[in-house]
């Protein structure tokens, strides 16, 4: 006589964590979006030690470690330094894959931000190519405020 | 400096998709490390949990586990990053005077989870959480910026997944033995241009655990020690459009630290065989060049070279590395027990015969932001 | 053998309900440079960083990695810790055996909690298993109202006195610029009309019985940052560092329903233990202050009596008859504890950098007058869990 135990299949119990967040932008990080939302403008920020400017803006110097307090306005023009076609998708893309990421040096800035690259085919893709900011027809002061960079 | 070895090791198999619990899990590992040290849970002074949050779907996720850890009435702590990164607190504690034995256990259920949800999470929530990016489509930028800067090819990363999956028929833990040619790894499915399926690790469920012990503590044990001769760890930036993404300056500063405490001038000679975190296929070629193997940009030459095979000069993952198996945090621990394995000759058929000094590392963060390495030996 | 290990700096953020004018990494970066001003270092002394928060409560995974920018750990060896609500407690540890080690000379502790960036409750319910305890459970409150309740039917335990312990909580944090609760109506009056007030104000409201909103810890943003350094060093950069003399903790418990409510056997055990390492054998004579985690009011009491400074049922009359306050044979709480500040991640770590102060005779206002030798600092969290650390004034032997 076979124990019923023995022949339990095991349960699986789905949940989902589901706590909402509202996350401060701060003082430096605000400026950087009213600009983008306001003026279609990209600022960045400089140091006055190493010089570096900062896109997205940073209120300490990572290499320096003291406050940054120049901004700096550059250009909505930038190289491609890096890119991904993403084949995938999830929850958290903001449309349908594919999608190409993009790390996009823009001029007057010393490092690369981080976006989606978009109006491109894949064959046009290349590191070193230039490209230019498409910004968003409904901005609300966020980073999808730029809508992706295109080629130039 | 007193001496502190790895007396104990315990592994779980790893797979798609268990249904043990973490505790489970943990009692698992913990209770296979205690019995291959040939103690019993009172010969731990203290205990060092890895796990995380975001994975576990529980905040204190070492809340779980604490008592399959063995933690009751015992002095207890978490580390939230890599099981290497707990390994070395663990050592800390003994170091400290404290304690002479830490156990030292990780657990990881990644078929609980969604990883692209779970790893987008570890982007800047106001800056880059929002356009979707995840491990995958960030490391896919760093092997762009890696193929740009050492005119590294697909090919060469292919190369990677073929040695390893074929290195893990040898281990009987490895999730994904497989038999693949260059042509498989090139065929295989795109995922995030330049990395394809076979480029990439699985989703994995798993534990480990290790015991530490310093000269006092080993003689509570039966196994014979394996030393750690030295450990580095470092951390690079956050930022990945601010850090140079083909080169790995954290690991060049945690392995030359590594080096330093064990009195290695020239690790490509003097070191067996190593075990290298190869989350993706090209990150072993990385990892190649900041462990100075081979000079910046010619991490490839080492592969095709045959150098890293397992009949090579410096065997690489003969486990099968993270591309066979990849349980996020447990996987740096499990290559520490790999190196231990490898220096007892308990490394069965995956043994490199001979082997005496080896390398584990292991890493954290996004496009491997932090390394930790240590060296081992009998 | 290890090395001695001190503090010698502590900084922190003037604690807030919501600190908006700041993101997370900046909050933490305000916590490091006041810290190592305080210390007189710069962050290029600093050889490993170690930092905690709970996650949930900002929503950032792997906060060590994203934080390196401004926390100053880029190109450092940087770890996270984190255990729930004994996190800054456990960050003070894990930086304490980092020197005691000896394999590096000079750590940067850093606890931080946006709590304003969250729903605390919703985040702290998923600490609890999802299968057997996350859907009854009534997020951190319950436990701690299960605690009271049995406490107040064994001893006869009264709301009064329960409002006793806020009183005194609230008084102290009125010293503390950092501190985020500042009471100011509280000034001048006299303690019993204060428990009086607080008991029978009708905005008081029920929350948890027998737990009303005078006897919880707010949820606060805020950093710290403390700095320990080995003997090779410490007293080269602090004229008076705060030796560790001891440190040990229990975190027994996985299921709050497995937790013995009439005793706190995991803060009883850990204080023995760091009272046995550091020989004190009368607690209330040897130890001079007490920066204690006391999530609420009721612990006050209780936790008193478990960790040893009194017996059981005894902790009410320690607290009417004044031993804890600032002038008393026993100060508790200086700062005004974690129920006037309350940014998670940090609060553990705060107990300890105000204890340290006090040690070093650099307070300010809220410095206590009397000559301090030992200061003890506990942190709670989790099922139960309790960390223990003491510090003193002269070298360990």
């Amino acid at each position: 006589m076979t124990d019923w135990k023995d022949d339990v299949k095991n349960i699986v119990c789905p949940g989902r964590i589901k706590v909402p967040y509202t996350w401060s932008v701060g003082e430096t990080g605000s400026r950087f979006f009213v600009a983008l939302r306001d003026n279609q403008e990209i600022w960045g920020i400089k140091c006055r030690a190493c010089g570096k400017v900062y896109v997205y803006p940073v209120k300490t110097c990572p290499e320096c470690f003291i406050q940054t307090e120049e901004w700096v306005k550059v250009e909505d023009t930038g190289t491609l330094e890096s890119f991904t076609i993403v084949h995938y998708s999830h929850s958290m893309h903001p449309f349908k894959a594919p999608l190409v990421y993009g790390l996009v040096k823009l001029d007057g800035a010393d490092g690369a931000l981080l976006h989606l690259i978009g109006n491109v085919k894949a064959e046009q893709l290349k590191t070193g190519m230039r490209v230019k900011a498409v910004f968003a027809e409904e901005r609300k002061g966020s980073i999808m405020d730029i809508k992706c960079f295109a080629p130039a | 400096m007193e001496r502190i070895a790895v007396v104990g090791v315990g592994q779980t198999n790893y797979e798609r998709s268990k249904e043990d619990t973490f505790e489970d899990m943990v009692f698992e590992a913990a209770t296979k490390a205690i019995s291959d040290a040939g103690g019993e849970i009172g010969d731990i002074d203290n205990i060092v949990t890895v796990s995380n949050d975001f994975w576990d779907g529980r905040t204190i996720s070492s809340m779980a586990i604490q008592d399959a850890a063995g933690s009751w009435g015992k002095d207890i702590s978490t580390v939230e990053g890599d099981g290497t990164f707990g390994a070395l607190y663990g050592m800390m504690r003994i170091l400290s005077g404290s304690f002479d034995t830490t156990l030292v256990v990780s657990h990881i259920k990644g078929s609980e989870g969604v990883m692209n949800l779970i790893t987008n999470a570890m982007f800047d929530p106001i800056y880059q959480r929002s356009l979707g990016i995840d491990a995958t489509s960030s490391a896919a930028l760093q092997a762009r910026s890696y193929m740009e800067m050492s005119g590294a090819r697909e090919e060469d990363f292919a190369l990677v997944s073929v040695k390893n999956h074929g290195n893990a028929f040898n281990n009987p833990y490895a999730q994904l033995p497989m038999k693949i040619s260059l042509g498989d790894v090139m065929a295989s499915r795109k995922i995030s241009e330049p990395l394809k399926l076979l480029d990439c690790s699985p989703i994995s469920d798993g534990a480990a655990a290790i015991i530490l012990a310093n000269e006092r503590g080993i003689k509570r044990f039966k196994k014979a020690p394996a030393w750690i001769q030295g450990v580095g760890h470092c951390a690079d930036s956050f930022n990945l459009g601010y850090r140079d993404l083909a080169r790995s300056r954290a690991l060049k500063g945690a392995s030359l630290k590594a080096y330093q405490m064990a009195g290695i001038a020239d690790p490509l000679r003097e070191i067996d065989v190593m075990e290298l975190y190869d989350a993706y296929s090209y990150m072993e070629l990385m990892w190649y060049e900041g462990l100075g193997l081979a000079p910046e940009g010619k991490g490839a030459s080492l592969i095709r070279a045959g150098v890293t095979a397992m009949d090579g000069e410096l065997p690489v993952n003969p486990s099968g590395g993270v591309l066979s198996s990849h349980p996020v945090l447990v996987a740096g621990l499990a290559r520490l027990i790999e190196a231990t394995l490898q220096v007892r000759g308990e490394a069965g058929r995956r043994q490199i015969n001979g082997a005496k000094k080896a390398l584990a590392h292991g890493i954290n963060g996004p496009c491997g932001q932090a390394h930790c390495v240590f060296i081992i030996s009998v | 053998m290890g090395k001695r290990t001190a503090i010698v700096g502590f900084g922190q953020t003037f604690q807030k309900s919501a600190r908006k004018d700041v993101n997370g990494v900046e909050l933490i970066n305000e916590a490091v440079t006041t810290a190592l001003a305080d210390a007189g270092l710069s962050i290029r002394d600093i050889d490993a960083i170690v930092i905690g928060n709970m996650d949930h409560f900002e929503g950032v995974n792997y906060v060590d990695m994203w934080s390196a920018e401004g926390s100053g750990a880029v190109m450092k060896p940087v770890m996270k810790v984190t255990t729930g609500g004994t996190t800054g407690s456990t960050v003070a540890t894990c930086a304490y055996y980092h020197v005691a080690s000896g394999m590096v000379d000079k750590v940067l502790a850093i606890g931080w909690e946006k709590n304003s960036e969250s729903d605390t409750t919703g985040a702290i319910i998923t600490a609890f298993n999802p299968i057997w305890e996350r859907p009854n459970i009534g997020g951190a409150i319950a436990g701690l109202a299960l605690e009271a309740s049995v406490y107040m039917a064994n001893y006869g335990i009264t709301e009064r006195d329960g409002a006793r312990v806020t009183v005194r909580e609230r008084l102290h944090a009125l010293n503390n610029p950092y501190a985020h609760l500042h009471q100011d109506w509280m000034k001048g009056k006299p303690i019993n009309k204060l428990v009086d007030l607080t008991v029978s104000s009708e905005q008081n409201k029920m929350l948890a019985s027998p737990l009303r909103m005078s006897d919880m810890c707010p949820r606060t943003d805020g950093a710290a940052a403390v700095v320990f350094a080995s003997e090779d060093v410490a007293e080269k950069i602090a004229p008076i560092p705060a030796w560790v003399h001891a440190t040990a903790n229990r975190h027994n418990y996985v299921f709050i329903g497995d937790v013995d409510m009439e005793q706190n056997t995991t803060l009883a055990s850990a204080s023995k233990k760091v009272f046995e390492k550091a020989r004190i054998k009368e607690p209330l004579k040897e130890i001079d202050v007490c920066e204690l985690y006391l999530p609420y009011s009721y612990a006050g009491l209780k936790w008193i009596e478990d960790i040893g400074f009194c017996g059981y049922g005894e902790g009410p009359k320690l607290l009417w008859d004044g031993v804890t306050d600032m002038d008393g044979e026993l100060p508790i709480n200086p700062s005004g504890g974690v129920m006037s500040s309350n940014p998670i991640g940090a609060t553990g770590l705060i107990r300890v950098g105000e204890a340290a102060l006090q040690i070093m005779g650099r307070a300010g206002d809220r410095q206590v007058k009397k000559d301090v030798n030992f200061a003890l600092t506990t942190g709670f969290g989790g099922c139960f869990w309790a960390d223990v650390m003491l510090l003193g004034k002269e070298k360990p032997l």
